[in-house]
């Protein structure tokens, strides 16, 4: 891979490899055929391995990861971005639902209020029409004598709590 | 006479007063409101730091002697005067009428800042949509050669944290500038708060079936998930391991106590509010005992998946750690794979170290100590947003959890939040002139506008800065004060005789003699000695914030703050919000 990215007629041959550990790292010399037995510089091979990486690493099914070019640094891809950010998308959707909420309580509250007027417009227009014999308990609320009525111990006892100081 | 011709049933209707659909509703909005972020992000912070189990023997007995009273207190005040809490004040006694108005002004200032920590909620929530998530990974510098400098030096959730969310200012005197997409999601919140409480307790009343309930769902699934994690039973054993010397420092009694304030909610004129809308004939003593042990019981089992998930995430930091280490040490000498593994990494090092110890020193190894990496101990923000985020990400399929758990945060806040704003809207509506002249729906809209429009300026860069300032002064010491003076007027100017016979007609048996005493002398007493250690202790030290300034990666920032105006000294308390930044901001590796 090394020969052929350099594209310069370089035989596998010419590819030297030394140190090689139990680490499976190794240093590796390319040289030159042409001219005898000098090394290509550092600098193009780094070129020609930037170049092809990813041929380097799909031949070993390896990644930039683990297998690593020591002082060559990886450009990195940048994260894919859809055109819109997804989170204007949810929060579209959010807002939608929460403005749909709102309008429906409160047009659902003014039709309540325009009910209540009407009925208790229709129950004033009754009042006058009937006499109707209000019923509290069995007996007839003319026979109670409201004003004269006696003191009820329970609600008396209440007055006393929000005396003043 | 029997008591049933006193009450017929048209009586809580003719005074016009909604009510609760269903004592249910009242019960889970109580509990709503108590329950908030505070029980998933502080209380087991306080386990962590006070050693473990030992902790909950100061917190039940600051919950018998402080929070139960107290709350029965609230309750049965609304119960009985069935007004908020300003008129309920003014109805107690004239000179009282302060108290209210007290609660009444911190219901709004806390209303402020507790939408926008919600703000950040939602804003986390949206994003957890994405894949990979967006605070899993560093995004890349200008020329694409590396990462980003400053998300490279910290970690790619603090990265999100400090600058994709808050777009933090180095300093609280720099005030940056309104961040967008944070205004778009504060106007969001209140929108949700507005739909919500838009008719007082009829709406409020349906969200909290939802709001109050679905928590507990999340948590019981964390709980699962958390117990299946490695590690997880390191973080329990760590969190509740007893360790009974911590209670000999009054440090620990004194965080118990404003703990169970706290979280109960108390002195806001909330409670105040719930219960003013229940028939009078309620039994607001057992409401009481059931709202504070439900609260604390809450606290405990949160902080079972708070802490499985957090000594998970310490295992893999570890894990991280080591491995680093290893692969140094392999590249150095050259060894073959697996050679050296986790297990016989510390044979390992100790036998290069006596034979390459030059070698070893120039890979300058950092140290890996689990016991370092459990005792982060992180409270507040700093847990949701930074070291929680983190240990999502290495959960697989994070955006499900993600998303589970910011909805999670989410409804708890929003349940508190519902208490608040009836603690501004109920006494409002019973001020004569505005009921008459606006409807509610409109009332409640200009309520959530004008705490939107002054929220706004939480959206600045150094909003969090602020937000803090608000959490430690507006959130603390002014509740205190209002709830001493809360008992002391019931218990002294009203007189503990006739509030007796009140409760006594409302639940149809006398408070019994833990009531008594602990309305007369046993709270008040705390209150006070909580009151005074706080401020002594905080007179101590000058006020200061911790501070995210990316010029000095690395290290700590403590500036001196000038409050000006009152409250200089009157320092705060560890409070929900307060986030122990610098341990995130050290910790680079994991």
């Amino acid at each position: 891979f090394i020969a052929f990215s350099t594209n310069k007629g370089i035989l596998i041959s010419n590819v030297l490899l030394c140190n090689v550990t139990d680490r499976v790292s190794f240093w590796f010399v390319v040289t030159d055929s042409s001219k005898n037995v000098t090394t290509v510089p550092g600098s193009e091979v780094e070129a020609a391995i930037r170049l092809n990486r990813n041929r380097i690493n799909s031949a070993f099914l390896l990644s930039d990861k683990t297998l690593q070019f020591l002082k060559i640094t990886s450009t990195l891809s940048p994260p894919v971005e859809p055109s819109t950010p997804v989170w204007l998308i949810v929060f579209g959707v959010v807002l939608c639902l929460i403005v749909a909420g709102i309008v429906f309580l409160v047009v659902a509250g003014i039709q309540q209020r325009k009910k209540n007027k009407e009925s208790t417009e229709r129950e004033n227009l009754e009042e006058k029409g009937e006499e109707t014999v209000t019923v509290e308990n069995g007996i007839p609320c003319e026979a109670l004598d409201l004003k004269a009525g006696h003191i009820n111990g329970v609600f008396a006892a209440d007055d006393e709590r929000f005396t003043s100081l | 006479m029997s008591k049933d011709l006193s009450v017929p049933p048209e009586i809580p209707k003719e005074d016009g007063r909604p009510k609760w659909d269903n004592k249910f509703q009242y019960i889970l909005s109580c509990i709503g409101f108590a329950v908030g972020l505070g029980n998933v992000w502080r209380f087991p912070y306080l386990c962590q730091i006070h050693g473990g189990g030992a902790f909950l023997i100061p917190y039940f007995i600051a919950l018998l002697f402080e929070g139960i009273p107290l709350l029965h207190l609230e309750l049965a005040l609304g119960q009985c005067l069935r007004k908020g809490s300003i008129g309920a004040w003014n109805t107690i006694s004239p000179y009282l009428g302060g108290v209210g108005v007290g609660s009444w002004m911190v219901s709004v200032l806390v209303s402020l800042y507790y939408n926008t920590v919600l703000t950040w909620v939602m804003w986390y929530f949206i994003n957890s949509f994405q894949e990979p998530l967006p605070w899993s990974v560093c995004p890349l510098n200008e020329n694409r050669t590396g990462l980003n400098e400053e998300c490279y030096e910290s970690t790619a959730v603090n990265y999100f944290w400090y600058r994709k969310t808050l777009n933090i200012t180095p300093d609280v005197t720099e005030s940056g500038t309104l961040q967008w997409w944070l205004i778009l999601c504060l106007a969001t919140c209140w929108a949700i708060v507005y739909l919500c409480t838009i008719r007082g307790i009829e709406t409020t009343g349906k969200a909290i079936y939802v709001t109050a309930i679905f928590p507990y769902l999340v948590l019981t699934v964390f709980l699962i998930h958390g117990l299946t994690l490695p590690g997880a039973t390191d973080g329990l054993a760590y969190l509740f391991t007893p360790n009974l010397n911590t209670l000999k420092n009054p440090r620990v009694w004194l965080d118990a106590a404003t703990q169970i304030f706290f979280s109960l909610s108390l002195a806001f004129g909330g409670l105040i509010a719930f219960s003013s809308y229940n028939p009078p004939k309620n039994d607001c003593e057992k409401d009481a005992v059931t709202v504070a042990v439900v609260n604390s019981m809450t606290s405990l089992y949160a902080s079972i998946p708070v802490f499985s998930v957090l000594g998970f995430k310490a295992t893999t930091g570890y894990w991280d750690c080591l491995d680093r280490n290893i692969i140094n040490i392999i590249n150095e000498f050259d060894l073959p794979e697996e050679s050296i593994m986790r297990q016989n990494y510390t044979a390992w090092i100790n036998f290069l170290n006596s034979s390459y110890p030059e070698k070893i020193a120039g890979l300058k190894l950092k140290s890996c100590d689990f016991q370092e990496f459990l005792d982060q101990s992180v409270s507040g923000t700093g847990l949701a947003f930074i070291t929680f985020t983190q240990a999502i990400i290495l959960m697989p399929g994070s955006q499900a959890w993600a998303i589970l758990f910011f909805i999670m945060l989410f409804s708890l806040g929003l349940s508190s939040m519902f208490g608040n704003i009836e603690g501004v809207f109920t006494p409002l509506l019973e001020l004569q002139s505005i009921s008459k002249s606006i409807p509610k729906e409109l009332l409640s809209g200009i309520i959530c506008l004008i705490c939107f429009l002054i929220a706004l300026c939480f959206t600045l860069g150094s909003g969090s800065y602020w937000i803090d300032i608000f959490d430690s002064y507006a959130g603390s010491l002014p509740l205190l004060v209002i709830a001493f003076f809360e008992v002391i007027g019931v218990a002294y100017v009203y007189k503990i005789k006739r509030f007796s016979k009140d409760v006594k007609w409302m639940t149809g048996r006398k408070p019994n003699l833990y009531w008594q005493i602990t309305w007369r002398f046993i709270s008040p007493l705390l209150l006070l000695i909580v009151f005074v250690a706080f401020v002594t202790l905080q007179i101590q030290k000058p006020p200061s914030y911790t501070a995210w300034n990316p010029k000095y990666v690395c290290s700590q920032i403590f500036s001196k703050l000038l409050i000006k105006a009152r409250v200089v000294y009157f320092s705060p308390l560890p409070d929900p919000l307060k986030s122990l930044i610098s341990t995130a901001y050290l910790h680079n590796a994991a």
